[in-house]
């Protein structure tokens, strides 16, 4: 994987330089505490995790984990203490059955999310790594709600070279996914991607629209492989668990895609969302730029968080 | 609504300490425990949660609450006083430069809601303080951020000045500020594009914007579900940019908005407004107070009768009190003053201000606005007569109004008990003389 994205694992350092420095300093410290499994070494593990927004109960269960390896084991000491570490944060993580490269097409691919988590900036990223490998790419402005969010997609799709199948502000979204799935057809596209309005998952008209879109999907596009990516900020805390569980519920998301993780925010509530509810992340997006989206690497991911 | 969870974590805790006598030191600490992880699980920052835990115990373990009879009690008021005073203890308002005009500059990361803030900000300030803002198009970069501004400019009625992507920002702000001199607008709110805190090159350009078109206050755009990282982007962008005060967005999701704390424990500047819906009008000063009361579980009640000032119709209101006392209360009236309850907004969002709505007793209270439309419907579809006396409402008339409506008869039976009930409530409330005071409005549905 290193190998094929030689960029990734160095942009996702540099950004995460400054904090990866004080996380390592601190696992440092900490395990110049000694080999044994003292309660203080384990509260401070469990403070590392807290910090890159893994969540209390998620804390507590792989410090838990951990003790007990260590208890059991007793050959786990010094730097291997940070190896098993990462072992436990690795198999939290869901695996991804189907790599990003090697899916079969035509495929179509729904995109939601809460306000501003950067849902059309992914799609045009996603649409132009399509686009890089030869696919036929169209896309669907079935954000009808926010202003100008159409025009912004019109932008990405010519950066990308995918067509926008669109309606006018303010019109039903379904209608547009209508005819978006008739282009899809008609034209034998390789990949249609839908980019749907922000809403926050508490609100329960904004839901029922977002079902009606899915049921149309399910309706009109019967036989096709349909993905449901779910676009996270990586700069959310915990309230990223309950907007996947309500996406999941209503829309039946089946990836996440973590944005803006060239910050310092470390999106550590993947690992709640892979534990709790078993949906893999497809995708990272790391940059402003139109190649700065990769496809989730659990071992860099990880390595990223630890230092 | 914001803080939902933690209300319900730190009630149940204090549950534990409230069937007690005296307290332990022990006990306090266990406490405090439950608090601690109920504010991490809120997104506090941990070291922000290490140095509120630490002030609370020591105060805590002192005599103040040990020797209290009501110990929980006791706990729950340090709490909230301390929480108060981490994000301080009194509404900041925005200052209006003696100049003449003001000019106020929104930063922040991408997506934490700056376009959409710098319209509602904006139409606050037409509405509340009179005056006449301008908006300015600073983000060259997001593709189609220019045409969003003009966009919400134009839902909330207020002009905005662009000179395209191809500009400088810097040279966009200055040419802003004199625009709106020319113009004579006295507010200028410039929209500057999202960036990253580690993006020095972009963060150089806002330290040129601010050195140039010289903002009287610089506002950062803080998203409320932000997570531990709030500390900081905060912090960055204080040292860099220098900041006056915040803006929370998003705080009608159901994040517990632990970020708030976060961001005004780190940059010591007041939280000014927060984002509270979908509409150009959903905006409200940030209270301390409230917010902590909130945490606590005791409800939002100061908001919910400024809202209802704000909304209600005070010669309407004298006229119902009027009616009230003379006991001529129509379902004419009770539609009149169910659609001044609507004007306060969706009324789930009413609801969840009221103390004991959330996690009281009532259960998860289910209030629908489309119940509320079918009120209306259903008054509607009566005659004038009708509406002014119920009682000549006869099984063929009201299965005329079902029709009329849409609905059933039960559902026409079940409005006019409930008006029945209301009116007889009513009268009471006249008999008791404790009917709605002089000059005060009163809303009898909620």
């Amino acid at each position: 994987m290193q190998d094929k994205h030689p960029g990734l694992l160095s942009r996702l350092m540099q950004g995460l330089v400054k904090s990866r420095e004080d996380i390592r300093k601190k696992l440092d410290g900490i395990l110049a505490l000694g080999g044994k499994p003292s309660p203080e070494m384990l509260e401070e593990l469990e403070e590392v995790l807290i910090t890159a927004d893994a969540g209390v109960d998620t804390s507590l269960e792989v410090i838990n984990t951990l003790g007990e390896r260590m208890r059991r084991d007793k050959s786990i000491t010094g730097e291997k203490i940070k190896e098993e570490l990462k072992k436990i944060l690795k198999e939290m993580l869901e695996k991804d059955d189907l790599s990003a490269d090697g899916e079969d097409f035509p495929v179509i691919i729904l995109v939601v999310g809460v306000n501003g988590v950067g849902k059309t900036t992914t799609i045009g990223k996603l649409a132009a790594l399509y686009r890089s490998k030869g696919k036929k790419v169209l896309t669907a402005a079935a954000d009808t709600f926010r202003a100008a969010a159409i025009e912004q997609l019109q932008v990405w799709g010519q950066r990308a070279g995918a067509d926008v199948i669109k309606h006018s502000e303010g019109s039903d979204p379904g209608a547009v996914v209508f005819d978006a799935l008739g282009a899809f057809k008609a034209r034998k596209a390789d990949v249609l991607i839908i980019d749907t309005a922000g809403r926050l998952h508490n609100k329960k008209n904004l839901m029922e629209e977002l079902k009606k879109v899915k049921r149309i999907i399910n309706r009109e596009a019967e036989g096709y492989r349909v993905e449901t990516y779910l676009v996270l900020d990586a700069t959310t805390g915990q309230n990223a668990l309950a907007q996947a569980k309500t996406f999941k519920e209503i829309t039946d998301i089946t990836g996440i895609i973590l944005t803006k993780l060239d910050g310092t925010a470390k999106g550590g509530i993947v690992f709640a969302i892979g534990r709790e509810l078993g949906v893999p992340v497809k995708y990272v997006g790391i940059g402003e730029g139109i190649e700065d989206l990769q496809p989730f690497d659990g071992e860099i991911f990880v390595d990223a968080i630890l230092g | 609504m914001a803080f939902e969870g933690l209300t319900e974590k730190l009630q149940n805790t204090f549950k534990k300490l409230r069937g007690k006598g005296k307290l332990s030191e022990k006990d306090v600490k266990e406490g405090m425990r439950e608090v601690k992880l109920a504010l991490l699980e809120a997104d506090v920052n941990f070291l922000v949660v290490k140095d509120f835990i630490k002030k609370v115990t020591d105060r805590a373990v002192g005599s103040e609450v040990m020797d209290s009879l009501t110990p929980g009690q006791q706990l729950i008021k340090i709490v909230r006083e301390q929480l108060i005073e981490l994000m301080g203890t009194v509404p900041s308002k925005i200052v209006f430069s003696p100049s003449g005009v003001t000019i106020i500059m929104l930063v922040g990361l991408q997506g934490a809601g700056k376009t959409t803030a710098a319209a509602k900000i904006a139409k606050y300030l037409e509405k509340h303080h009179g005056k006449h803002p301008l908006l300015v198009a600073c983000d060259v970069y997001r593709p189609a951020a220019i045409k969003q501004l003009h966009v919400v400019g134009e839902k909330a009625g207020i002009p905005v000045f662009s000179m395209g992507d191809k500009a400088k920002p810097s040279d966009i702000a200055k040419a802003g500020v004199s625009e709106a001199k020319k113009t004579g607008r006295d507010v200028v709110i410039l929209d500057t594009a999202g960036r990253l805190h580690v993006d020095d090159a972009l963060m150089l350009e806002l330290e040129e914007m601010k050195a140039q078109a010289k903002p009287d206050q610089v506002l950062l755009v803080v998203d409320a579900m932000t997570g531990q990282d709030a500390v900081n982007v905060a912090e960055s962008f204080n040292r860099r940019i220098g900041i006056d005060g915040v803006i929370l967005t998003k705080l009608d999701g159901d994040t517990r908005g632990g970020a708030a704390i976060s961001v005004k424990a780190v940059t010591g500047k007041p939280i000014k407004f927060a984002g509270t819906g979908e509409k150009v009008e959903d905006i409200e000063l940030f209270y301390p107070d409230r917010m902590a009361s909130r945490i606590l579980g005791m409800g939002d009640v100061l908001t919910l009768i400024e809202k209802a000032q704000e909304s209600f119709d005070q010669k309407k209101a004298a006229e119902l009190t009027r009616k009230i006392k003379s006991q001529q209360f129509t379902l004419e009236d009770f539609l009149e003053q169910l659609n001044q309850v609507r004007n306060m907004g969706p009324i789930d969002k009413i609801m969840d201000m009221i103390p004991g709505m959330k996690t009281g007793k009532m259960g998860p209270v289910e209030v629908d606005d489309r119940e509320l439309a079918r009120v209306e419907a259903i008054i509607s579809s009566m005659t004038p007569e009708e509406r002014r006396d119920p009682s000549i409402l006869n099984g063929s008339r009201r299965r005329r109004i079902a029709a009329g409506s849409g609905t059933t008869i039960q559902q026409v039976n079940r409005l006019l008990k409930q008006y029945e009930q209301t009116r007889k409530l009513m009268k009471q409330l006249a008999e008791m003389g404790k009917g709605p005071r002089k000059g005060k409005p009163g809303f009898p549905f909620i």
